[in-house]
């Protein structure tokens, strides 16, 4: 077969070169008959994994137990949009507080990625995502002002009743590694594209601490009943709607510039549609 | 009286002496000596921080101690070789003359031209284009005329051109040059010996000055015209270029070429079209090299966020709109109720608001093209000015009558009949505009 003297030979070269693989794009070739001899940590090209998260905080007034210092007590989160185990992806959060907390610098080795503090100011907080070592060694940064106060100050706070800010993202990460594409498509938290079905993966590692005993994801979080449910339906709609109604305004204005085009000059006005 | 207030001070003892500061501080505010109020008033009313000419010297006068004459005396140069006597007005005091050589005497510069000796010509200098004659000839021209080229090769007995009088001078004074010399390093500073006469490199550039100079309109047209073109073809090739490396079709890499930073050679031969993942359709690259730029930049990335991408295929298609229009699409979105960042920005979302962005710039330059045209069609008319088709958007609207207005007032002159206010700005008057009303759009969807 002509495929394998050659595959053999990269494969030893890619061996050399594992490390500027990470760098380059290569481009997937096709396995031969052969599974156990598959390239490792080739990326896939024009393939993008998708991680949608919502991020933000839920704040609670103390009512009678707050203090001067200690009007309110909030948290602030990083869960999948749809409260799946972000685990898989991420590998560390640390949020940023303000430089009058303790300790401003709040580390999470493991999902849920949240911490709960109490206080009096609003303040931006950052959130630097590190994710694991086959998903990307770039991190990410993400800001979100702390919230306390609701937006009509009429009427007393009520402790029931949170103010609660989230954002909805996502991450991307274009040209992913096989392995990692590998690890986590069948995961509810990542959206993956399909792949055709001859496509060889390598066979799904999974991370080092697998082991975890406490559960990642965010489905049963006690304020989970706050968070917020975002619907990309609605807005859908609403850009749907906007651009037929512009696409109508161009026919219409192209039919006049093309009236008015065919006209000799002078003359009277062109007739209204 | 406020300072005062703060001190606890009390105010009536002081309202006396008062009065009569504030009157003569009135006065200096409102007229400063020495220039008038209104030129005062040019400046700012602010004094200048320093006088451009000392005043004081305008007016004076000699010192009544001196006794000045002027007379009418000889004078020698010292810049003259023929003791030639003239005679000019001399300023005089007190009876004595000034002394010293003729002011202007200095100004007599002269180029020294190096000067050979008979043995020193036998030794460096002997060239088999020019004679012993003739090189002393071009030397007695050279320094009496002040190595000016031109003439001395308008005077030059044999004809020469002027490059080669030039050849033969700095040759000829760089050999005596580094023969005085008593090391070549002492010299090799010198321009002489640094930068060599170069005949050719001369005869070149004055003809290639000469046809720039005589070039015709035509042919400078043609020049501007290839350097244009010249111009539209890198431009193209570069784009043409990022286009390539960003796509890198799988076929590329059967020639190793392509991928110039890829050691490890093609791992497998065969045809790319079985192995090609369906590319998931991020908004699909239009041909611009705007977007297909970010989309390289954003390729690069290792990890980024949905709302940074947005963001920048939004600035990418709108990288040719000004401030003005880009408001106005954000304008557009707010009236539509759309907003301007999305809420929940998924990946269709975001291709969504992006297409939606892109379709609202074209309807804004149709818009304008509309506006345009209209305005041209009705300096024709003797109507008034153009009613645009309107649309939803109010604070459109009075933007487009804003523009109409100028292209009509330009192009009217006195064409019109009925009397005009070039500063209206309000709707045209009755009657010629009744056949303007039927025209007017309301796009009522």
């Amino acid at each position: 077969m002509p495929h394998t003297p050659s595959l053999s030979s990269s494969r030893n070269q890619s061996d050399v070169s594992e490390s500027a693989v990470k760098l380059q794009r290569l481009v997937m070739g096709r396995s031969t008959d052969d599974p156990e001899k598959k390239i490792p940590n080739r990326r896939l090209k024009d393939v993008e994994i998708c991680v949608p998260i919502s991020y933000g905080t839920i704040s609670f007034w103390l009512g009678r137990k707050a203090s001067e210092s200690q009007s309110h007590k909030w948290t602030v989160f990083v869960r999948g949009a749809t409260n799946e185990d972000l685990g898989v992806v991420i590998r560390r959060a640390v949020f940023q507080l303000h430089p009058s907390f303790n300790n401003p610098m709040r580390v999470l080795d493991s999902p849920p990625f949240e911490l709960s503090e109490s206080g009096w100011g609003e303040f931006e907080i950052a959130i630097t995502l590190y994710f694991h070592s086959d998903v990307c060694d770039k991190q990410l940064d993400l800001f979100h002002h702390l919230k306390l106060y609701p937006e009509d100050e009429s009427g007393p706070q009520s402790t029931k009743k949170p103010v609660v800010v989230e954002s909805y993202n996502e991450i991307v990460f274009p040209d992913p590694l096989d392995s990692f594409f590998a690890r986590v498509k069948d995961h509810p938290a990542v959206i993956v594209p399909r792949l055709p079905a001859s496509f060889n993966l390598p066979a799904p590692v999974p991370i080092e601490n697998a082991k975890e005993k406490k559960r990642g994801d965010t489905k049963d979080h006690p304020l989970n009943q706050w968070f917020v449910n975002f619907s990309e339906a609605d807005e859908l709609l609403k850009l749907a709607t906007a651009r037929q109604q512009v696409q109508a305004h161009i026919v219409k204005l192209r039919r006049q510039l093309s009236v008015i085009d065919g006209l000799p000059r002078p003359l009277k006005p062109a007739s209204d549609e | 009286m406020d300072a005062k207030d703060i001190l606890g001070l009390p105010k009536t003892p002081l309202t006396v002496p008062q009065e009569k500061k504030s009157r003569p501080q009135k006065d200096s505010q409102r007229k400063p000596d020495g220039i008038s109020r209104e030129v005062y008033a040019l400046t700012g009313g602010l004094a200048p921080l320093m006088p451009a000419v000392d005043v004081s010297q305008l007016k004076r006068r000699p010192q009544s101690d001196e006794k000045v004459t002027w007379q009418w005396l000889p004078f020698t140069s010292s810049a003259r070789t023929d003791n030639l006597q003239l005679y000019h007005w001399v300023r005089v005091v007190n009876g004595v003359p000034p002394t010293g050589d003729y002011s202007f005497a200095k100004y007599n510069k002269s180029v020294n031209v190096v000067k050979y000796t008979d043995e020193e010509y036998e030794k460096y200098l002997t060239d088999p284009t020019w004679t012993r004659e003739e090189t002393d000839q071009l030397f007695e021209l050279c320094e009496r005329f002040d190595l000016r080229f031109i003439v001395i090769a308008d005077r030059f007995p044999s004809s020469r051109t002027v490059e080669d009088l030039k050849n033969r001078y700095y040759n000829v004074s760089r050999a005596i040059l580094v023969a005085r010399a008593a090391s070549p390093g002492d010299v090799s500073g010198h321009p002489l010996v640094k930068e060599p006469y170069n005949v050719s490199q001369e005869i070149e550039r004055k003809r290639a000055l000469s046809m720039i100079l005589s070039q015709t309109k035509q042919q400078e047209r043609k020049d501007a015209e290839v350097l244009a073109e010249a111009k539209r073809i890198t431009e193209a090739r570069i784009a043409a270029r990022s286009a390539e490396e960003s796509d890198m079709p799988v076929a590329s890499n059967v020639s190793p070429e392509s991928n110039e930073k890829n050691i490890i050679p093609v791992e497998t031969v065969s045809p790319s079209s079985n192995v090609q993942i369906p590319p998931t359709t991020v908004a699909p690259p239009t041909s611009t090299a705007d977007n297909l730029s970010t989309l390289n930049s954003l390729r690069g990335m290792r990890v980024y966020l949905r709302t940074y991408a947005l963001e920048q295929m939004v600035q990418a298609a709108s990288s040719s709109a000004g401030l003005r229009t880009i408001k106005r699409v954000e304008q557009t979105l707010q009236d539509l109720g759309v907003n301007l960042k999305p809420k929940v920005p998924t990946k269709s979302v975001c291709a969504e608001h992006l297409e939606l962005r892109k379709e609202i710039l074209t309807l804004l330059n149709l818009q304008k093209q509309l506006q345009y045209k209209e305005a041209e069609g009705s300096s024709h008319r003797d109507g008034s000015y153009a009613e645009t088709p309107g649309t939803p958007k109010r604070s459109q609207r009075a933007g487009e009558q804003d523009r109409t207005f100028i292209p009509d007032s330009i192009s009217f002159g006195g064409e019109r009949v009925g009397k005009r206010d070039q500063k209206r700005k309000a709707p045209a008057p009755p009657s010629p505009a009744q056949s303007k009303r039927p025209r007017k759009l309301k796009a009522s969807d």
